[in-house]
Formats: C-alpha cells, sequence, structure tokens
C-alpha cells in the first residue's frame, strides 16, 4: 500500500505555482489593530452575540454562540474593547453579524485557554465536548461544524478516519507547511479524532510532490501501529473528500450521501492541528494559517493570522500588491476560491490562502462555441456530461439539468479549466443546482 | 498599524474596489484552445499532404490549395451575410477543406473542390449553427454529394505513375476485377471501375501502404496517415476508442462476411479507411462524447462498411458508414450516458 501512490478516476493536472511559498517558513502575523470577528463562518446556524458593545474581552474568550447543534462557537483573537456588533461584508459573499473588537495590544489570555488533560484520560464525549467548544470547524472549505461531523448517528458505522492532506488547490502551501513543520501535532489530532469517533484506523493522504511532509508524517507516526501516512497521485481534485475516500479506501459514497454512508471520517490538516491544540492547550480556533501568495502579492508567505484580521493588513505584510494593479484578489485556491470585491473582508476559519492575480492573469479569455470535443466529461470526477449540463442551463432548462444529475456537481471546476474554447462549464451547473435547489425548497 | 496597506488613501481603495475582477471559480483555465486543436490535426495531415503531391503530381496541390481556399472563403461570406463573427481564424475551415481535397481522386477538375467545400461549408456546416454543430462530418457529407452528383469524376483514378491514365482502386479490382458480373452493377461509379478493373492486377502490399496505389488524393497513404494520427493521439487530441474499434469491427465483420485472408490487408489498407477512421469518425461535433459511446459509435461504422464493400453497390463504404453512425449519435449518447459517482440504481 506505501509504493504505490492512490488516485480516482478523471481529474486534471493543475499547474502548482506552489513555489512561491512551499519552502517558506511559518511565521507569524503583525498584530491586527482592530478584528472584525464575523458570528457565522460556518455551515449551520448563526451565533448570537455572548459580548455586547464596550465589553472588554480577552484572547480566546467565546464572544458568540448557538443553541443549534449544527453551529459552532466564535471566539475573539485579540484582547480589547468591543466597539460595534452589526452585519458586514465576509469572504463567502454574505453579510451577517459581525463583532469588532479594538485590539489593546496586550493579548491577555482568556482563563479558559487551559490544557484540557491527557487524551488518554479523556472520554469521547469529552473530546467532542472540548472540539465543540474550541468552535473547530472544517478548515478545508465548507466550513462544517467537526463536532456533529465526529458524531455520526449510531447506525453509522465508522472504521476509519482520513486526514486529507492532498492540498490539491494549486498556490496554497498551508497545509504543507504544517506537515512539515509541526507533524506530531497532525498525528495527535487524528489520534483525538479516532478516540472521539471510536475508530481504531487513521490515514494520512498527502500528494506526492510534498514529500518532505509525507517523510515528516511517516517520522512522527512510526509508533501508531494503527496509522498509515499514503502518498497520493498528484491530480486535482485529489483533495475532494469523496475522491480522496476512493482512492485511499476504494469506497464510493453514494450520490447525495456523505462518507459516513462508507464508513469514513475526513478532516484536514488544518482541523486535525487545531483539534491537538484545543487539547492540549486549550486553545480555541481565533487564528489559522493563511498562505499569502500569487504573482500581484510582493512578498509572498505562510502567516498565521488571528480571525477577524482584514485582507488589507494581511496583503501589507506582505509588501502590498507587485507593481500594476491587481487583476482578482481570491480566498483560498484558483479552482474553487472566492473572488472578493474589496480587501476589507476578514480572515475567517475557513480562509485557507489570499491569492492575488495579475490583471494579466485575471483577464477573461474570449468564450467560443462548444465543439464537442469530450474533454469535460473525460475530466469530470463524478462522470457528469459538464457539455449537455452546462448547455441546458444557459437555456433555462433546469428540470433536464437535473436530470443530468447536476446536484452531483462537485463543483470542482475541472471541466472549466480543461475546455478548450473556455466555456463558463461548472458556473453555468453551479447556477442549475442553485435553481434545483430552489425548487425544491418550494415544492416541500 | 503600520502596515503600508493602511496608509493607501480612500480614493485609491475605491479605485481599487472597481478595477477587481470577481467571478465564479476556477480563476484559472488551461492552455488548451480550439486553434490549437485545430492546428494540431492541420499538422497531423501535412504528412499526407506532401505524401499526395509527390505521389499524384502538382494536380494535387492544386486541388487542395483551392479546396482549403474555398472552404474559408465560404465561411467568411457566410457568415458576413448571417451577420455573424467572422471564425476563420479558428482553423476548421482549413481542415475540412483539406479532407475534402483528400477525398477527391487526383484527376478531378478544379471546380469540383469548389463544391464540395460550398455544401460542406455552407450547408452541412453553416446551416446547422457553425463549428461544432453539424451534425454530420462535412467533408464526408460534400464526397457523398459529390459522389451522386459527378459520379464520373468523383470515381475516375488515376495511377501514381504518370504512364498510366485511368486505373482501377484495390477495393474495385477486389470487387469487379474478380468477380463475373461486375458489369451488371446498377451505379455508374460501378460501372466505371467495373470497365477500369478488368484485368487489372492488385498492386504489392508494400506499395499499398507507402501510398504508391491508385486512389483519392489522400486516402492511399496508410504509413503516413498513421504518422499523422500517432501525433494526434499523443497529443490527446483524438481519442483511440473510435479508430481502433472501427478499424477492428471491420477486420472482424470482413472475415465474417468471408472475405478470403490474402484480401484482408488491402482492405484494410485501401479505400479511405484508415483517414476515416482515424481523421473523419474522431469529428468532435458528429460523433459521442462517452467513452462507451465512441466504442459502439466504431462498432458501429465497422459493420457497415464491411457489409457495404462485400454485399453493398459500391467497392467503398466507409463515408456512407461514418455518415450513417453520424446520424444515430444522438441516440447512442443517450444510451450511453456514463453511470454518475456513486449512483445507486
Amino acid at each position: 500500500m506505501k509504493l504505490k501512490d492512490l488516485t480516482f478516476k478523471g481529474g486534471v493536472n493543475v499547474p502548482h505555482n506552489k513555489g512561491f511559498t512551499e519552502d517558506l517558513p511559518i511565521e507569524p502575523a503583525e498584530e491586527p489593530a482592530i478584528v472584525t470577528i464575523p458570528l457565522h463562518q460556518h455551515t449551520g446556524a448563526p451565533c448570537d452575540p455572548v459580548v455586547k458593545v464596550g465589553d472588554e474581552v480577552k484572547v480566546g474568550q467565546k464572544i458568540g454562540q448557538s443553541g443549534a447543534f449544527v453551529s459552532a462557537p466564535v471566539h475573539s483573537s485579540v484582547s480589547g474593547i468591543v466597539k460595534k456588533i452589526t452585519p458586514m461584508a465576509i469572504p463567502t459573499g454574505l453579510t451577517v453579524n459581525c463583532v469588532v473588537i479594538e485590539s489593546d495590544g496586550k493579548n491577555t489570555m482568556d482563563e479558559s485557554v487551559r490544557p484540557k488533560g491527557d487524551l488518554e484520560d479523556l472520554s469521547s464525549e469529552e473530546v467532542i465536548q472540548i472540539i465543540k467548544e474550541a468552535g473547530i470547524t472544517g478548515m478545508g472549505g465548507a466550513g462544517f461544524p467537526a463536532h456533529v461531523k465526529f458524531s455520526p448517528p449510531a447506525e453509522k458505522k465508522i472504521d476509519t478516519i482520513l486526514i486529507n492532506g492532498a492540498e490539491c488547490e494549486p498556490y496554497l502551501t498551508a497545509d504543507h507547511r504544517l506537515m512539515v513543520e509541526e507533524p506530531e501535532k497532525i498525528v495527535f489530532g487524528l489520534k483525538a479524532i479516532m478516540k472521539a469517533v471510536g475508530v481504531e484506523r487513521g490515514i494520512i493522504g498527502i500528494e506526492k510532490n510534498k514529500p518532505n511532509a509525507i517523510k515528516a508524517l511517516r517520522e512522527a507516526s512510526k509508533d501508531e501501529g494503527n496509522i498509515s501516512v499514503v502518498s497520493l497521485k498528484v491530480k486535482y481534485p485529489q483533495g475532494d473528500e469523496k475522491r480522496l475516500i476512493d482512492a485511499t479506501l476504494k469506497r464510493q459514497v453514494p450520490s447525495g450521501g456523505l462518507p459516513m454512508d462508507v464508513g469514513a471520517v475526513v478532516s484536514n490538516i488544518s482541523t486535525a492541528r487545531a483539534i491537538a491544540e484545543a487539547i492540549n492547550e486549550g486553545k480555541p480556533l481565533y487564528e489559522r494559517v493563511v498562505t499569502v501568495t500569487g504573482k500581484g502579492i510582493k512578498n509572498p508567505k505562510n502567516l498565521v493570522v488571528k480571525i477577524g484580521t482584514p485582507f488589507k493588513d494581511v496583503i501589507g505584510q506582505c509588501g502590498g500588491f507587485n507593481e500594476g494593479s491587481p487583476g482578482k484578489i481570491i480566498m483560498g485556491g484558483p479552482m474553487m476560491g472566492l473572488s472578493q470585491y474589496s480587501i476589507d473582508v476578514p480572515v475567517i476559519k475557513g480562509s485557507g490562502g489570499i491569492l492575488v492575480l495579475t490583471e494579466e492573469e485575471a483577464k477573461p479569455d474570449p468564450v467560443q462555441p462548444c465543439i464537442k470535443c469530450g474533454k469535460c466529461v473525460e475530466v469530470c470526477p463524478v462522470n457528469l456530461q459538464p457539455l449537455y449540463l452546462s448547455s441546458y442551463s444557459l437555456k433555462g432548462n433546469f428540470d433536464k439539468t437535473e436530470d443530468l444529475h447536476a446536484l452531483d456537481c462537485v463543483e470542482c471546476g475541472s471541466c472549466s479549466f480543461i475546455c478548450p474554447a473556455k466555456r463558463p462549464l461548472v458556473e453555468s451547473i453551479r447556477v442549475a443546482k442553485r435553481e434545483i435547489m430552489a425548487k425544491k425548497k418550494k415544492t416541500k | 498599524m503600520d502596515s503600508k496597506a493602511a496608509s493607501t488613501s480612500k480614493a485609491k481603495e475605491v479605485a481599487l474596489e472597481n478595477m477587481l475582477l470577481v467571478s465564479s471559480s476556477p480563476h484559472i483555465r488551461s492552455n488548451e484552445s480550439v486553434q490549437r486543436i485545430m492546428l494540431d490535426v492541420i499538422i497531423a495531415l501535412t504528412p499526407a499532404i506532401i505524401g499526395s503531391v509527390y505521389f499524384f503530381g502538382i494536380n494535387a496541390l492544386k486541388l487542395i490549395l483551392i479546396s482549403v481556399a474555398s472552404a474559408m472563403f465560404f465561411e467568411a461570406i457566410i457568415q458576413k451575410l448571417f451577420n455573424k463573427p467572422i471564425t476563420i481564424s479558428d482553423l476548421s475551415a482549413v481542415i475540412t477543406g483539406i479532407l475534402i481535397a483528400f477525398n477527391l481522386p487526383a484527376s478531378a477538375p478544379w471546380w469540383l473542390p469548389i463544391m464540395g467545400s460550398a455544401f460542406a461549408i455552407i450547408v452541412v456546416k453553416q446551416f446547422f449553427g457553425g463549428l461544432g454543430s453539424n451534425f454530420m462530418n462535412p467533408a464526408l457529407a460534400a464526397r457523398a454529394m459529390l459522389l451522386t452528383s459527378w459520379p464520373t469524376h468523383m470515381s475516375t483514378f488515376t495511377g501514381t505513375r504518370p504512364d498510366v491514365v485511368a486505373s482501377a482502386t484495390p477495393l474495385a479490382i477486389m470487387k469487379y476485377g474478380m468477380a463475373a458480373d461486375g458489369a451488371a452493377s446498377a451505379t455508374v461509379e460501378a460501372t466505371t471501375s467495373a470497365s477500369q478493373s478488368a484485368g487489372a492486377e492488385l498492386p504489392t502490399l508494400w506499395n499499398m501502404f507507402i501510398g504508391n496505389n491508385p486512389g483519392a488524393l489522400g486516402e492511399t497513404s496508410a504509413l503516413l496517415l498513421l504518422i499523422g494520427a500517432a501525433y494526434l493521439i499523443i497529443r490527446q487530441v483524438i481519442d483511440w476508442k473510435i479508430p481502433v474499434a472501427y478499424i477492428g469491427t471491420t477486420f472482424v465483420m470482413l472475415i465474417l462476411l468471408g472475405v478470403e485472408a490474402e484480401f484482408l490487408p488491402y482492405h484494410i489498407l485501401g479505400g479511405g479507411l484508415i483517414l476515416g477512421a482515424f481523421y473523419m469518425a474522431t469529428d468532435y461535433a458528429s460523433s459521442p462524447v462517452t467513452a462507451k459511446g465512441r466504442v459502439i459509435f466504431g462498432i458501429g461504422a465497422g459493420i457497415l462498411t464491411a457489409i457495404i464493400r462485400v454485399k453493398g453497390g459500391y467497392p467503398e463504404g466507409v463515408s456512407y458508414s461514418i455518415l450513417l453512425m453520424n446520424i444515430a449519435v444522438p441516440l447512442i449518447e443517450k444510451f450511453t450516458a456514463p453511470k454518475v459517482f456513486g449512483e445507486v440504481k
């Protein structure tokens, strides 16, 4: 199992562009003067503020929570005074309630931030409670609250925890650097998840283009008989959780289903590390590693950034923009990241990267007619036919897109990437998905 | 806070927000382009173009140039008339032009490729929506039209040596040269071919392979066509499934239909099979996009080719087989939609 590189069917070879930052050690970002912490950074119910304007808060203090199960509390990343609580724009494109805190520069830690004891002595319920209280959400993208994922219904028998170290998005190196620099924390985080879910097998999957990460994690896990580190073929979207399960366990998550339907739970590298810190240091999720990169940035870096720091500050610490004006600013990677219309938005729990493309790189290609080359069909990891889905969607025939399984699309963007005619394939499928969901909601 | 971004003036920030491009992901695209794909096909056809001039002389070059020029001309003029953007720079009309010329005998009159190009580009391609929307291969449709309209011009093949004025193609020799009732065939083409075939001998297999035998301009050299085909497969412009299924099925079907073993290589190397399988059946717009569909498409064309060649009125069946399968593509695609990942039936 260790010798061959595991993979899945379909996918594309993308230009990696990781050279900007892959060899740069993670460094702490400058202290923000003001942070804007959104009360809704995750999938699920938004939090209600538990502080009010004028309150003094400390680092790691809970400032928002919700009574709902599918939600995750948020914590202050600085010590200082709450200035306002108001709806503001966040990088996901939504406008949500945010707590604006002015830092006093002292970074006084909250009393709640202290070690939670030995993992051996904690019960699985206690581990899940620690993860929940620390506000940990999936840090790879969707931001699903971690404690929900680790509490599957009793009838779902989980046998494997997968840690996703594929980091197949071009440019991003935050997870890569964490694997190289803090492999013990990742292995510890995996052990904690295994304990929480009650399973005996843990697998860490890493794309082959990160040999130093594979080496570091094999070294860190050499005494753990039930944890293996596997090398994955370098192919996008290897880091999609269903692709990762297919590659490592040879199991297909049913259409419309979740990893737990095939006995697996998948977590991201940053998430595992955050869990380790939550248990060993009692540290809630109030900062994360962000890769600031791209041709449009003067000094690309891997930075530990406090949640709520404006993009503007982070970009400023990396020397600002390169000559000429930036063309596009993206939260995340270039394949699935979200482009921003402002740099006033704050870094959130799901911000793995800030990518700045130059005007030249961002310039859209002219769209040509579909030549039916079928490349999109070849590369689709879900076996869809993007050319037809897109053509029906553009004509507004959404019923037909539903028949063609539009809802199975994982929006990885491989089809649009490969299209020689530069057609907006995944873009139009996204529209169709939204229309289908809206219709379903209405008929319910 | 002493960061540089923080010191930017308010005015500059406003400007930045107006400049930033916001769009749905992905934010990067591959280097693939329609033009590059078409250029690759032209590169792949180049050895066969040079070969045709070498074997059939300067008239071959003249026909190819007229055909390409008229295809581009008709594309531009019809798009101008339809008030559509002129897209001859995508090079697709160039390929159609080359392929039409490749289907002509070297002795064809100069106006024949012009007629073919006009029909292929105006009727088959642009009337149905232009690039990517043609439901059958434009060059093959043009060949079928020319064959029905000017059968004598289309089936008077000259040999590759200057001293031979008119000669029969290897397929015609196999069909009529050895059959007693050759002259009773109903079509003009068949009659022409049959009369030429009397007493003719099959060329050597080596000559068949390199292209030194009578036939249409671009069909005869299996070697040069295969070199180009290898290039297209390596460049991932075409998928191996259609040509392999097509040629393989033709071979098996010919055996099943009782063709003697010594004639089988002539059937594979002769006529338009190699040209058709690698360059025409793989036409994107008129072949299936699904993997299974491509295999079925190839098998179907193979069965039809063998039946037409052995049982039909014509010595050659490649063009009609591909055209018939072109029409079946929507149906094939409907029944070969790939099973979605994780789909439970």
